[in-house]
């Protein structure tokens, strides 16, 4: 089996901040009762990590797990995972209604680099990107100028962004344009 | 003449000159000019002509309340129109050309007008080219808008960037003077983050220019230690050329920063576009000098005392050199005195009060200068040019006591706060008396959720004009505890204002159309006299009627004089007459900065398929759907759409087609109470379907109208895979989700879209099984794999979910892939369809041969009033269930109305392609005269699979009409036969998807 590819190949933009589009990234929409043992523990087997709070994600190496909404989490894993993880949950969560998908090929990832990132992300998303609005590890759902986004600080001068795949394109185009030198705002001081 | 003084000039760099042009004559300024001051050094006081008499117009001010000097500037993809000379910094190469006259500015055939005023009063347009009614399209029109307009368009792309930001802040302090430094000093001090914003390019405003002193120093040392005092506090963000444009509901704000206008050169974004969320907002915005209604003030040389002073002391620009000074305050007297600094002569100040003013006339007197007190400007003299005035009494009718030479009159008839971003959200104004201004009424402030006030105005904006008083009031806006120990000026000893709305008071009708009101719309004092004379008693119907108010400077000179004016003639105090409303933006910001990022490639989010860079490499025309970008067909160099859209259709029922399918909508249903919830959702049963088949349902809104369709696949026990319409994805996943979390919320269901996860290939055609047998590792075989089926397994080592379902009428396979493989699979087809002549094909060959095989396609068969049995899908419509979404609406009356047109097959007696849309006539008319209906064409196409034009159509009693012939009007009048058939044209037996 040919490997799969992600919608932009990887590019890459150099502006006040690097833009880059990240290599394929396993994902599992998981929809359940967060609040159940079972479930609890099923994502910590599969994701390396504890259910986080509401809004938060935590990274544990090539896992992680992100809330979603009150009945909806993603787990992150290295792709090649991704099956046997959704078998582990079929049988972990048997009989308790869920929903658990792979919807690793619906998305675009891409990483921020560099310390007026929250510079970047402010002029197309209307959450507050500051860093008391926006800790590391907080993952906010908005949206970037006129598609929906989800994006996370793991330390001051580093983000990811998701978008759908479809508009990776125009996300990536954003995002450059956003961090074109010379067009530094200066408004988070990082 | 105006010119440039020897000495001085606060703001401009002496040792760095710049070049300008000027209706292509070369200039030269300073870098610190602005084009205002570098054009009247250049003793060019001329800039423009007015928007209906064409009449000579000069510089009048010295900042955002310009309404005469706007020019045109820049050229090709620089070019914007309506710039005003006042508020553009002077750069190296700037280029301005003037606006408004025709052949040139010197002599402008359009000046006629003035000699026609009398002819021309408020309210002539509306009088006169009402009749006859047609002459206004195709007469009146044309020939106005030839004549009107201020600047050009520009023809060309613009060549800058642009920008949005979003930031909250604490506190925001619109205006950098003084009371917005004091503002944010004192806040600053309690940690909140704060954004000072001021719009021109110096912090300070007005008080260095005036003299004052804070604390004991000149203003200038006690704005820049203050600056240097927040620039070094970490919860301060200081920012100038930002202009606060709006204030709305929420505490968001909006600020225009102009970053590059003063360096057009540099690449950097040219305006940034602040969406601001504060928490509280104050506006120290100052306040704008009011003209005073004399005849003859729109001559050039007469100007706001205040830019006078402004253009002297910071520009070291001399307006003209003797100034005349004409006030009803005592502020202009220092214009007087920075006249009488400059070295220039000052031949009278004419003061309309009797008494005279304070401390400031006797300095004035001091100096030598003559003072006249009670007495007002009969008229001034000059055409292109101020020349003198005569002088009469103010409380006269004009009479000529005296007539004195001079260049230039100061004129000063008190300030208007700046109340603009305090209203725009609702905060009220009253009415100050003292200092006949509106100025904001703090009981009455705009207020946020929680009934509290967001916006707070502090120092001149809200009447407090002297320094001490300015520094006073921002001290309480933000702390009255701490006005004690905040920067302190001393009182200034001034006597009060008298106020003047025409001068002299009595004047007669002669000089009453002589004083302007509205310099850019050239409303008059007469114009409004003769509005409310009309009877114009409101002042937001008195202010359209005359158009006051109503130019590019939304009034800031003109408003209170006008309403004055419009007051004194209805005898009604001024309160109760009332101000015209307030709107955003408060001086106009760029069409780019309201547009941002959103241009070229990323004016919209384009979404794009796995496989849409081999669509675009192989000639694609595309179709937008949604915001997807489908392949309406592949255009071989050479190749008409239409023929092309023949090939594909022809290849694919001759041999094997491809059809990118991924943008259809693929929605995931899960949970014990799934089976339940898709038979809400769906007209039919989709319970009873068993796993590994597939079965094309219909979704009606709850008004019972066909809302969506497509294939749904029952995949294990709990879980259902609905299909939508490329366009239904997320309104269907959303209505979905509504219903689960309003009405069905203790239901066990959830669902998912995922419709990007996978790539979906239709391979279509005789072939079609064959090619999938070349790619290898499925058997696919009629009996393996039957129509209506579904099945997993792998395909050329790629893992797929292969559906058999048609949507051609032929054989026909859907194959899922998971996104990241769909090119893969697509070469993959390409390739081991070779020998097939496989044919990838478009949106519009898929219509077509849907079309022939009589399928529905919601927006062309449905259009939101159309329900499924118009389309005679009864077939489809479940009977067994109880319920389903849409079932009560079918009920009513009309929806069982047997005259619903329905659902026919329709083709032209001779072959010809039916005009989509195309009604078809009934005998008779309607009360409008109009021919009666009794159908129309919903799809129309040529079949090249049979050689003629086909369409489907709704029609009166139609599917009981097989064989009748309907006349349709085509748009040029004649007509086009069609007999009304069967809606399947072809293979309607399902013979060729059957094998």
């Amino acid at each position: 089996m040919s490997d799969p590819v992600t919608p932009l190949n990887g590019a890459s933009f150099q502006g006040f901040v690097t833009v880059t589009e990240t290599a394929p990234q396993g994902m599992i929409t998981l929809r359940g009762d967060l609040a159940a043992a079972a479930l609890r523990d099923a994502v910590l087997a599969v994701a390396g990590a504890d259910l986080p709070d509401m809004g938060r994600i935590v990274i544990n190496g090539s896992r992680g797990c992100a809330w979603m909404s009150p009945d909806e989490a993603l787990l992150l894993l290295p792709r090649a995972d991704v099956p046997d993880a959704l078998a582990q949950l079929a049988t972990a969560l048997e009989g308790s209604h869920h929903l658990a998908v792979d919807v690793s090929d619906a998305r675009a990832m891409f990483r921020l680099e560099g310390a007026g990132l929250r510079d970047v992300l402010a002029k197309l998303t209307p959450a507050d990107v500051s860093p008391a609005g926006l800790a590391p590890f907080t993952l906010r759902r908005s949206r970037l100028a006129q598609v929906a986004a989800a994006f996370w600080l793991t330390d001051q001068q580093a983000a990811h962004v998701i978008c759908f795949r479809s508009v990776a394109q125009y996300v990536f185009d954003l995002l450059s344009t956003s961090a074109r030198k010379g067009s530094e705002p200066e408004l988070f001081d990082s | 003449m105006s010119t440039r003084l020897a000495t001085g000039g606060r703001l401009i760099d002496r040792g760095a000159p710049r070049r300008f042009t000027f209706n292509g004559k070369a200039l030269r300024g300073f870098q610190g000019d602005t084009l205002a001051s570098a054009l009247l050094a250049g003793d060019q006081m001329l800039v423009g002509r007015s928007f209906k008499y064409h009449r000579p117009r000069g510089i009048v001010a010295s900042g955002a309340e310009e309404p005469n000097a706007l020019v045109n500037l820049g050229l090709s993809d620089r070019f914007e129109p309506n710039q005003r000379v006042t508020t553009t910094e002077l750069f190296e190469g700037l280029t301005a050309t003037s606006q408004n006259h025709w052949p040139s500015l010197d002599f402008d055939i359009g000046a006629i007008n003035t000699h026609l005023s009398r002819f021309l009063p408020a309210g002539f347009y509306y009088k006169m080219f009402i009749h006859p009614r047609s002459f206004w399209k195709h007469v009146y029109e044309p020939v106005i808008r030839k004549s009107a307009g201020l600047g050009q368009a520009p023809s060309e792309r613009d060549a800058d960037r642009y920008e949005h930001l979003h930031a909250r802040f604490d506190l925001v302090v619109v205006g950098g003077g003084i009371a917005g430094l004091q503002a944010a000093r004192i806040a600053a001090e309690g940690g909140q983050s704060i954004l000072l914003m001021e719009q021109t390019a110096h912090w300070g405003g007005r008080a260095p220019v005036d003299g004052d002193e804070i604390d004991g120093q000149p203003a200038q040392a006690w704005i820049d230690a203050t600056i240097a005092a927040l620039e070094a506090m970490p919860n301060v963000t200081l920012r100038l050329r930002c202009m606060g444009a709006g204030v709305y509901d929420h505490g968001y704000l909006l600020a225009y920063e102009r970053l590059a206008d003063h360096q057009p050169q540099a690449d950097m974004p040219r305006h940034r576009l602040w969406r601001i969320r504060a928490g509280r907002i104050v506006t120290a915005t100052g306040a704008i000098e009011r003209p005073l209604s004399f005849a003859g003030n729109d001559i050039p040389g007469v100007m706001l005392a205040s830019a006078v002073r402004d253009f002297i002391v910071n520009y070291a620009v001399s307006p003209g050199d003797r100034v005349v000074v004409v006030t009803n305050n005592d502020d202009a007297y220092r214009t007087a005195l920075a006249v009488k600094r400059a070295g220039l002569d000052v031949p009278c100040i004419i003061d309309a009060r009797p008494a005279g003013g304070g401390a400031l006339m006797e300095q004035a007197r001091q100096q030598g200068i003559r003072v006249e007190t009670g007495k007002g400007i009969a008229a001034v003299q000059g055409g292109k040019r101020v020349t003198g005035i005569t002088l009469c009494q103010q409380a006269g009718e004009g009479a000529v006591i005296d007539s004195i030479d001079c260049d230039v009159v100061a004129m000063s008839g008190g300030w208007s706060p700046v109340v603009h971003l305090w209203s725009h959200c609702g905060g009220k104004l009253t009415w100050d008396d003292p200092r006949a201004c509106f100025i904001p009424d703090p009981n009455r402030p705009p207020t946020g959720a929680d009934g509290s006030a967001f916006v707070a105005s502090a120092g001149a904006a809200s009447g407090a004009l002297t320094a001490a008083e300015a520094l006073a009031d921002a001290a309480r806006a933000i702390d009255p505890t701490k006005s004690a120990s905040a920067a302190q000026a001393a009182p200034s000893d001034e006597a009060p204002l008298m106020p003047v709305w025409i001068m002299p008071h009595g004047a007669g009708a002669k000089l009453r159309a002589k004083m302007w009101l509205d310099f850019q719309n050239d409303v008059k004092v007469s114009d409004v006299q003769l509005a409310a004379q009309e009877g114009y008693e409101s002042v937001e119907h008195a202010k359209r009627y005359t158009t006051l108010g109503m130019a590019t400077d939304q009034g800031k000179l003109s408003n209170i004089n006008g309403l004055a004016v419009l007051s004194g003639a209805l005898a009604a105090p001024i309160p109760q007459v009332g101000t015209t409303t307030f709107r955003p933006p408060y001086t106009p910001i760029s069409m780019g900065a309201i547009a941002g990022e959103a241009r070229g490639e990323i004016f919209q989010p384009l979404r794009r398929s796995p496989m849409h860079q081999w669509h675009a490499e192989n000639h694609a025309h595309w179709e937008p759907v949604g915001h997807w970008r489908r392949p309406y067909c592949y255009r071989r160099p050479g190749e008409s759409i239409e023929g092309a859209v023949s090939r594909e259709v022809n290849a694919t029922r001759d041999s094997l087609g491809l059809l990118d399918a991924s943008t259809l909508g693929k929605i995931l249903v899960k949970g014990p109470d799934a089976g339940r919830f898709v038979d809400m959702m769906y007209t039919n049963m989709m319970s009873n379907l068993a796993p590994g088949k597939c079965r094309y349902g219909l979704m009606c809104s709850e008004n019972g109208f066909l809302m969506d369709d497509g294939v749904v696949a029952r995949i294990d026990d709990d879980t259902w895979l609905c299909h939508t319409t490329t366009g239904g994805a997320e309104h269907v996943h959303a209505h979905m989700e509504e219903f689960l979390q309003t009405e069905w919320w203790d239901w066990k269901v959830y669902t998912a879209n995922l419709t990007e996860q996978y790539a979906q290939i239709a391979v279509v055609g005789p072939k079609a099984r064959a090619v999938l047998e070349r790619l290898g590792g499925m058997d696919l075989s009629k009996d393996s794999l039957p129509f209506m089926h579904w099945t997993e397994g792998t395909l050329a080592g790629l893992p797929v979910r292969v559906f058999r379902i048609s949507f051609s009428g032929e054989l026909s396979f859907e194959i899922a892939v998971p996104a990241g493989h769909g090119r893969a699979l697509w070469d993959r087809l390409l390739e081991a369809g070779a020998e097939f002549n496989v044919t990838p094909y478009g949106t519009e060959a898929l219509h077509i041969m849907r079309a022939e095989k009589g399928f529905i396609m919601i927006g062309d068969e449905t259009d939101g009033t159309v329900i499924p049995q118009d389309l005679n899908l009864n077939w489809a419509i479940s009977k067994k269930k109880d319920d389903f979404i849409g079932k009560r609406a079918h009920q009513r009356s009309h929806m069982q109305d047997p005259t619903r047109w329905k659902l026919v097959g329709l083709e032209t007696l001779d072959g010809s392609v039916l005009p989509d849309g195309a009604y078809a006539t009934a005998s008779g008319t309607n009360a409008n005269g109009q021919k009666h209906t009794q159908g129309r064409v919903t799809s129309t196409y040529h079949s090249p699979t049979l050689g003629h034009g086909i369409a489907m159509g709704l029609v009166l009693n139609g599917p009981d009409r097989m064989g009748e012939v309907l006349d349709f009007p085509r748009t040029d009048g004649t007509i086009v036969q069609a007999r009304i058939t069967d809606p399947v044209f072809f293979d309607k037996d399902g013979a060729k998807q059957n094998v």
